[in-house]
């Protein structure tokens, strides 16, 4: 067995196990901070297909993140007060059914990527990243001075949502959510990575000119990656909303996007299972150091530094050496 | 009509000219040899016909179209499959994926390339750029037959390749020539080899057609003129 493939399995059973031993040691906050990584890990993976596979430094993928966030928080808060989200031409009421949910936030998030991919994969280097970080920082104001949806405030939703046949206010059971959504996740990506069309966009990240000499257009292949991809982060954001039964603008700051990127970048760019490494590495970090010092930032910083500067693989490059990027 | 034709193509790369006027015709199934010294205009006209490089005059038609205004990517789709200069596989994936990531439907899959370049099937999961040259020349072949082109480009496919290695490039161009229906454009600089599948011949000198006739009218005295150092 390949040394990934073992690390791979090690990884993807360090969440559930952390989990379960919570559970066993009646720790929910432990069990919540696994939940978070899950979810924060999913982000990651969405991220991960641009970043990674296509080589699109997108520094908005907060955008996905927070539209996720705030389909849930606005569908759940119309729920709550019974007051229906439109009445005409036709109703629309609130809901509180996660699946629900989670498709809003998935097919918002990708119509958004459709939008802002569209626009910004016309640029490149540089201009990507500051265009993608626009259409980020164009959201964050846009829900700041939006007071039907609490504005600055943000909006708590009282009740966690439901999902059928479910006690979701369990912390453990609502873990298992969230880890078999970014286990089928993982799944479809490890797929994406290896069909043709995940070779194709591979090649376009590696030579464009090349890979239309053989009929293929980078422009497409990206722009199908990026809808792909925010569309994944913003079921993330769904689900994040829902762990804090409250989501806010910071939701969609630029600071988001980077984080998110620290994830894909400590874990490893373009390996299936990086984004999960960084941020459990990430939640354990902001949990250890966090109670040492208010400052723990700085020595996140100072890691993130070692591992672009010495280890650029990241923790999975390291551990599994890096010889190929891919299965 | 011609199955591609080139008629007083200019082009420039920003304020430097590099073509002069390209006239070339090739016929279905048919094998054109592209000659001329280095520097004149061999490559610029390959990078025009795969429209990787925009022509400034003259007229382009391929299989009955006018193809100037296609991007590159449609160019392809229309059957033109080119094996670049320099071979350019994609390094860091194996040789099936390289394969499989150009594959378009047709009679062209894996499993005939592989039949074709035998060494291809042997090395199926090893990443391209830990191949050897001349298996990477292969890879780039058969990467453009897995598009399934009407009419393949082949620029400098022998280049830098050792002799016995080149045999084999050329008995692959041989037997795509005897067993198949493909049109091929070949830009090489061996003469002899060139006689053996060559139908007919364009000689380019500074950026224009200098002579373009029937392979057997190529004489020691045309030879001399333009390819001769």
């Amino acid at each position: 067995m390949r040394r990934e493939t073992l690390l791979n399995i090690v990884l993807f059973a360090l969440l559930p196990a952390t989990a379960l031993a919570a559970w066993m040691l009646d720790e929910p906050f432990i069990i919540t901070l696994a939940t978070k990584a899950a979810i924060l890990a999913l982000a990651g993976v969405g991220l991960n297909i641009a970043l990674g596979l296509g080589g699109l430094i997108s520094f908005g993928h907060a955008a996905f993140f927070g539209l996720g966030g705030y389909a849930m928080g606005i569908l759940a808060s119309h729920a709550q007060s019974y007051a229906p989200l439109m009445e005409s031409p036709f109703l629309i009421e609130g809901t509180k059914s996660m699946p629900v949910i989670w498709l809003v936030a998935i097919v918002t998030s990708a119509l958004a990527a459709l939008a802002i991919g569209a626009l910004s994969l016309r640029t490149s280097g540089v201009y990507f990243i500051m265009v993608t970080l626009a259409f980020g920082q164009m959201l964050f104001y846009f829900t700041i001075s939006w007071p039907a949806y609490g504005g600055e405030d943000g909006l708590s939703i009282y009740v966690r949502n439901g999902f059928p046949g479910l006690n979701t206010l369990d912390p453990l059971t609502f873990f298992g959510v969230a880890f078999a959504v970014l286990a089928l996740v993982l799944w479809g990506a490890g797929r994406l990575a290896k069909s043709a069309f995940g070779l194709a966009l591979s090649a376009a990240r590696q030579n464009p000119e090349r890979v239309e000499t053989v009929g293929l257009a980078p422009y497409r292949l990206r722009l199908v990656a990026f809808v792909i991809s925010g569309a994944i982060t913003g079921l993330a954001g769904a689900l994040f909303a829902d762990l804090n039964r409250f989501v806010s603008p910071t939701m969609f700051s630029w600071q988001t996007s980077g984080e998110i990127m620290v994830f894909v970048i400590l874990g490893g760019v373009g390996r299936l299972f990086g984004p999960v490494a960084g941020a459990a590495l990430f939640i354990l970090l902001e949990h250890v150091l966090g109670g040492l010092s208010e400052f723990w930032h700085i020595y996140l910083g100072l890691i993130l530094l070692l591992v672009v500067l010495f280890a650029r693989g990241g923790i999975v490059g390291t551990i599994a050496g890096r010889e190929v990027a891919h299965d | 009509m011609s199955f591609l034709t080139l008629d007083g193509i200019t082009a420039s790369y920003g304020p430097t000219q590099a073509l002069f006027g390209v006239d070339l015709t090739l016929e279905a199934g048919e094998v054109c040899a592209l000659m001329g010294r280095n520097g004149m205009g061999k490559s610029s006209t390959i990078k025009v016909i795969c429209r990787l490089l925009k022509h400034s005059g003259g007229t382009l038609t391929f299989d009955g179209r006018d193809i100037a205004s296609l991007p590159a990517y449609k160019a392809a789709r229309a059957g033109l499959g080119l094996v670049p200069e320099g071979r350019r596989c994609f390094g860091p994936l194996t040789v099936h994926e390289n394969l499989h990531a150009a594959a378009r439907p047709g009679e062209w899959d894996f499993a005939r390339v592989c039949k074709l370049f035998p060494r291809l099937g042997e090395r199926r999961d090893q990443v391209a750029a830990s191949l050897s040259g001349g298996e990477q020349q292969m890879l780039a072949i058969g990467r453009a037959l897995m598009t399934n082109p009407t009419l393949l480009i082949l620029d400098e496919a022998t280049e830098g390749l050792a002799p016995v290695v080149r045999q084999e490039i050329w008995a692959a161009v041989a037997s795509l020539k005897r067993d198949t229906g493909l049109s091929l454009l070949v830009v090489d600089k061996s003469l002899a080899e060139l006689r053996q599948v060559a139908d007919r011949a364009v000689i380019l000198e500074r950026g224009r057609t200098v002579w373009a006739d029937r392979m057997d009218a190529l004489d020691r005295g045309v030879a001399d003129t333009y390819l001769g150092v």
